[in-house]
This record gives C-alpha cells, structure tokens and sequence, in this order.
C-alpha cells in the first residue's frame, strides 16, 4: 500500500518532530510553552492509546477518565518514595489491572451498552475512591511531591514514544489484524480461530496501561489532587473527540487531531472563555458533518490526488 | 471411518424446537449434505457443531473427541471449519488479510510470519482469488464473496468444512464453479458438510443426503434414493 516514498518519508518526519522537541526545554524561553507543549503530549497520548483498541473494533470506550485517575492516584501514594521513571509504570500497570478486569466483565457488552458501561465505570471508580477517603482515611485531597516542567515533559515526551511505538508495533502484529477483524465480524473472527474475547480484553488493557502511565505523570504537575480532578471526564470524551477529528485509520490521524484539537482548545479557551463550548461544539459539528474520516479523510483525498496526478497527469477516481 | 457423531443433538429457542433427537455421522473424506425446507434446522446444527451455540443435550464427536459446548475459536482450531448463509466478510479488509487472519490464528500450530504469508497466497490460488488479493472484501461480487470465506476457512486447514449455501444468489455459471471448487477441496482430503437448497448441485456432488424437517431428521440416504423417498417429496417438494 505505501508508496517508496512514503516508506522514508514519515520515519524522517518523526525524527526530526522528536530532536526538535527533545531540544525544547533549551532554546525556549518561556516555561508555557513547555507546559502547553506537554498539555498537547498529554492528549495526543490518551488519543493514541484509545486508538489502539477503539479504532479497529469501533468499541467506544468512554473510561480514559478511570484509567488517566487510577494512574493519577498511584502517582499520590508513591511519589513521595518512588521516582518518576518507576512511579509512571506502576501507574500504568495498576490501570492494566482494573482494565482486564473490567474488561473481562463487560466486554461481551457491545455498542451502546459497552459505552454506557464505561461511562459509569469512571463514576463508580472515582465515588469509590471518594467514600474511601473521606471514611477510611479522613480526607478528601491528597498532596504530591511535584516534579519540575521539564522534567513531566520529557516523561511525556518518552510516554509518546512509547505508545507511538506500541501502537505501530500492534498494528503490524496478528493482534492489530484480529482487532480489526473483530471490528467487521466477531462471529466471522471467532470461527477463524481467534479467541475474541482475550484478544479485545489484552488489547483493552494494553490501551489502558498508557493512559494510566499519562495519568501518574502528569499528576506531578499538580501539587494537590482530589478524585473530582483526577477523574474529570474531560480525559475521556476528550481523546474520543481527538480521535474523531484526526481519524483513526494512519498513526499520524490520532496523533495530528489531538495535536490540532488541543491547539484549539488552548486558543478558544484563552480568548473566547464564555463561549468555548459552544465553538468547540460547532467545531465538532462541522467536522462529523463535512469530514466524516475526520482530518486524515482529507489528507488522504489530497494524497490520493497528488499520487494519480503525478502518475497519469488527470484525476481517476 | 467416521470423522463427525452426532448423537441425541436437541436444541430449543423457547418453544420452538431447532433440533430435535437428531442423530448421523460424517465419513471421513465424503460430501454429505444438510437439505430441508426453510426453518428445518440446518444452520443450528452447523452453529451447534461449530459453538456458536450450546446443545441442550446431546454428543457431538469429532474425532473420537467430543466438542459439544467448546468455545468457536477452539473448534477452529481443532480442524472444522465454516462458512455462513449470510456472507460475514470483513469488508474493509483486502483479500489476502482474510486468510492470512486464518492461518495466525485458525491452525492448531501457529505459523511464523514468512510461512502464513506464503500458505496464504497457495490458499488464495486454489480458490482463484489470487490475481484480487490487495482488493477490499466489499468490492468483490458475491460469488467471490462466498469463495473468500470458503479461502478463509480452508486457511485454519480444517479437516472438516462446513459449507452453508454457498451457492445460493450465484447464476448457473457461479454454481458450476463452486461444485467444482468443493470437489477440489474433496480432492485435497478435507471432509464437507455442506446445506444447500440448489438440488441438481446436491444431487449430482454430495455422496449421502440427510433431510431435516421441523428440527428432525426425516431421511438419510444416497441422492438416488432420497429423490424417490415419499416423506422427503411430500415435505420437501410440497406436496
């Protein structure tokens, strides 16, 4: 499918994406852009991982918010003991937990259903922890033991890498080709030989244990937390709308949505502050109205465009 | 030497009775085909077979090994595999990832990469769907459709294939083809029960017939006798 050009083409870009963004911290002035950088890396993350199971099974999981929160209350209790380089896995391990759990419960649920599910989930985590502190350890908020900017971005920055690695490495594996028949045809998948439920399970915790890992590092930005902020449920329609507006088919669409989407949310939210939602919303409209396939149905139009155009100087399609 | 028992299957939705009582067997290398009139109960006997459902009661033994009850996958990979009444291609998908999808996963052995590919492309010419294998599941015609997923199941390498109407919707022509193609897959030394309502094609490519009606098993015979059989003319044929 890939062109010859396309085969150096997008390992360059990424190169060069991530020596620019490694040097960062040193030629930028100011501490925002830092911070709104990671911010970016911090969506761009969730909407990754959400991709990996969500985009080929068309499971809408609505529970990022659980998984980002498991991860962020791993971060308050061991912070204080543990460094980040090892506090960020064990966030995302506990968030692979409790996504196989759940996972092995409900995922027999489909459409609606599965996604009402995962809605309460993040719901029934963060009043459980809730009730939890307020009676077993009397109180409500929790302090971490924050780590500088610069630090919580190149964490990120190696969270990125991470995923972006993993998401690559399942979509070429038996695994990302089982995901995406299970998409089409369970039925047809599962009389093929593929285990479905242990392949959609796995793969629902694999997506889980990065956005437990964002969770428990972004968390160091922060120095007090409490369950209404660890499980806001922006961290889950959030990484769905992204990956929404990027498209789900490349693993640049994802990447490129949460990018832009966050761009956008930063700027409507700095200028228009009364009126954002409502733009946004409009946003969001516009773009599930006129580009179904999202940012990437574009691009790959234009792509398309510009390969035949090349090949045979007129347009067929 | 028999390759499939079927004993005492009964299966009910509710009130109704899908399967009652129903007892035959496969010969290990013969066409034995399924037929009855519609709502007889064919396809839950290949759902029953395969574990896409659950028998009430009743032995389903292949090999000497019973499976009533087993997990779809697990069936797949023990050697039977199926096709369905209504084509369930993975559309978006192309051709060759069809049945590359049953050699990862379908086989009792796992193959490495490099070989799946290469078994892939021989299953692809076998059933002449080479030449389309970078095309989407969902630009094929039908009767191609229905030849990807007898690719597809003959890619876990069954020992046993079960054939739902993969002839129905195809023109004189089409069903031609797939008799032939079913007797190539005889040739290879894989097993078929098929269901089929295209009688000249049964009656001319299946070596015994089964005839089920209301969920039981009405006849049972060569195609020479079951044309002649009262019962199955009365309830079959309508009159």
């Amino acid at each position: 499918m890939k062109s010859s050009m396309g085969k150096w083409f997008s390992p360059v870009i990424l190169i060069v994406l991530l020596l620019l963004l490694v040097a960062l911290p040193a030629y930028v002035p100011s501490e925002y852009t830092v911070i709104l950088i990671t911010n970016i890396l911090m969506y761009v993350v969730l909407t990754l991982s959400w991709a990996i199971f969500s985009g080929p099974t068309g499971y809408i999981s609505l529970a990022p918010a659980a998984f980002f929160g498991v991860g962020v209350y791993a971060s308050a209790i061991l912070s204080s003991d543990l460094p980040l380089p090892i506090v960020a896995p064990i966030g995302g391990a506990a968030s692979f937990v409790l996504a196989y759990l759940v996972g092995s419960l409900t995922l027999r649920l489909r459409g609606m259903y599965f996604t009402m599910f995962t809605f309460g989930l993040v719901e029934l985590v963060r009043n459980s922890l809730h009730w939890w502190e307020v009676n077993i350890t009397g109180t409500v908020g929790r302090l971490i033991i924050a780590a500088d900017n610069t630090t919580v971005f190149y964490a990120m920055v190696a969270t990125f890498l991470a995923v972006l690695f993993a998401s690559y490495l399942i979509r070429r594996s038996k695994f990302g080709l089982a995901l995406r028949s299970i998409g089409e045809s369970e039925e047809a998948a599962a009389h093929s030989g593929v285990n479905v439920n242990r392949v959609k399970v796995v793969m629902f915790a694999v997506s889980a244990f990065f956005m437990g890992a964002t969770g428990a590092t972004m968390s160091m930005r922060w120095t007090y937390i409490d369950p209404t902020l660890a499980f806001s449920i922006q961290y889950s329609f959030m990484p769905v709308l992204m990956a929404i507006f990027g498209g789900m088919g490349h693993l640049y669409a994802p990447v490129t949505g949460a990018t832009i989407f966050s761009l956008l949310e930063e700027f409507l939210t700095t200028k228009f502050p009364y009126y954002y939602m409502l733009l946004f919303g409009l946003t969001m409209l516009v773009v599930i109205l006129f580009m179904p396939y999202g940012l990437e149905g574009v691009i790959e139009k234009w792509r398309k465009k510009i390969k035949t155009g090349l090949r045979d100087g007129h347009e067929t399609t | 030497m028999k390759l499939l028992e079927v004993a005492g299957l009964n299966k009910h939705f509710g009130g109704l009775a899908a399967c009652t009582n129903v007892d035959f067997h496969v010969e290990q290398g013969e066409i034995l085909g399924l037929i009855g009139p519609n709502g007889a109960g064919k396809t839950t006997i290949f759902n029953l077979i395969s574990g896409a459902l659950t028998p009430d009661s009743g032995a389903i033994a292949f090999k000497g090994r019973d499976i009533a009850g087993l997990k779809p996958h697990e069936i797949t990979r023990m050697g039977i595999g199926r096709t369905f009444q209504s084509v369930k291609i993975f559309s978006k998908m192309s051709v060759f990832e069809h049945v590359l999808l049953g050699h990862h996963f379908g086989k009792a052995k796992p193959l490495k990469k490099k070989e799946a590919k290469e078994e892939a492309e021989g299953v692809l010419e076998f059933v002449e769907l080479l030449k389309m294998k970078d095309s989407r599941a969902m630009d094929l015609i039908l009767a191609n459709q229905k030849r990807l997923e007898v690719a597809r199941a003959l890619a876990t390498e069954p020992e046993l294939l079960l054939l739902d109407e993969v002839m129905a919707g195809l023109n004189p022509t089409e069903v031609a083809q797939a008799m032939e193609l079913a007797k190539r897959i005889r040739e290879r030394g894989i097993t078929i029960l098929m269901i089929e309502h295209v009688m000249k094609a049964i009656m001319s490519i299946c070596d015994r017939i089964i005839v089920l009606h209301h969920g039981e098993k009405i006849a049972e015979g060569v195609p020479e006798n079951i044309s002649k059989n009262k019962t199955v003319i009365e309830v079959y044929l309508g009159e």
